[in-house]
């Protein structure tokens, strides 16, 4: 160990390595051209939405899979060549690879629970509480209790 | 409180246990559904693997079922399937086309040439982008398409015994029936 160095900043600097290296890691970079600005701002926008279909929590932004490179070229392509709006963009990538590829699922059916459970778990819990406060506190001890109580706390 | 007020949170736990069994065991969360069950399979253009200078379209696969396979060398579940793929040609005279996906065309050739061919034309799709338009997002995928080119059904992952007997089997037995 350096003479002068604290231990705590060589572990701080060993962190943000670490750390500087998932950061790395979790980023791809594809170094596509852009018409404008505008597009490309759009184009962050799509990657980062849209799911990785081979990855189970990741978006096309963040994969290096080939997969999702394959998909962020199709999005760049439908951006820049076909001038696609976002709405297409979402459309075109649903109609292939189905709802998985949304972080926003549509509202159906199939989705209800979905959408509908966190609030309805909120519901059932903000009911248990109110039935909880709701309850009459417990009534006092008689004299004749509270002489039992003093007698089994007094035992040893 | 009542005695049998008690077992409310058991029974919630077992609740949660049981539906965290369901939802992680039913369904292989690596699969997704097909979106593009029972609809037309996509219009492309792409070169064939032992005649580049020729382009294949959709039209080329129409007329009669074919079983759509995207392969390649890299994938070792391919070769898993290879061998159910040239039983199935050789002994239904199902037609089968191969597309070559994101490979080597030299690679690809070597390999069909060592382990046998049961494609009746191989597609080729070095860069992925037929595949998009089928939804691909690994490789093995099959896709069953009736004599109008609508995507009937889609296998994702290795075609085999089991497979053909249970679902793709009775399948083109409707189509060529019908």
């Amino acid at each position: 160990m350096a003479d002068g160095v604290p231990l705590s900043a060589v572990v701080l600097a060993a962190f943000a390595l670490v750390f500087a290296a998932f950061v790395h890691a979790a980023s791809p970079v594809d170094l596509y051209e852009f018409d404008s600005a505008e597009q490309e701002a759009r184009y962050r926008a799509l990657i980062a939405e849209l799911r990785c279909p081979k990855c189970l929590n990741t978006n096309l932004a963040g994969s290096d899979a080939p997969i999702a490179a394959d998909l962020r070229r199709t999005v760049h392509r439908l951006i820049t060549e076909d001038g696609m709006s976002d709405a297409e963009v979402l459309d075109y990538l649903q109609a292939r690879y189905g709802d998985f590829v949304l972080y926003d699922p549509p509202l159906r059916p199939a989705t209800w629970l979905l959408w509908f459970g966190p609030p309805l778990f909120l519901l059932i819990g903000v009911l248990v509480v109110w039935r909880m406060l709701r309850r009459p506190p417990a009534a006092p001890l008689s004299d004749d209790e509270t002489a039992r109580l003093r007698a089994i706390l007094d035992r040893d | 409180m009542s005695r049998a007020s008690l077992f409310v949170p058991l029974a919630v736990f077992a609740l949660v246990v049981g539906i965290g069994y369901i939802g992680f065991s039913l369904e292989d969360p690596h699969r997704l559904p097909s979106a593009l069950l029972g609809k037309p399979f996509p219009e492309f253009e792409a070169p064939l693997l032992y005649d580049p200078e020729r382009t294949v379209t959709r039209r080329d696969l129409l007329g009669e079922p074919v079983l759509v396979n995207v392969w390649a060398t890299w994938c070792p579940t391919c070769k898993a399937e290879h061998d159910e793929l040239l039983r199935i040609g050789a002994a239904t005279g199902l037609t089968i086309v191969g597309v070559n996906y994101k490979d080597d065309p030299q690679k690809a050739k070597q390999w069909l040439a060592a382990y046998g061919n049961p494609y009746r034309m191989v597609i080729q799709d070095p860069d992925g982008s037929l595949g998009v338009e089928l939804g691909v997002y690994g490789a093995p995928e099959s896709f069953l398409l009736d004599a109008d080119g609508t995507i009937v059904y889609k296998r994702v992952g290795d075609i085999n015994p089991r497979i053909w007997r249970d679902e793709l089997g009775p399948l083109v037995g409707q189509l060529k029936d019908g």
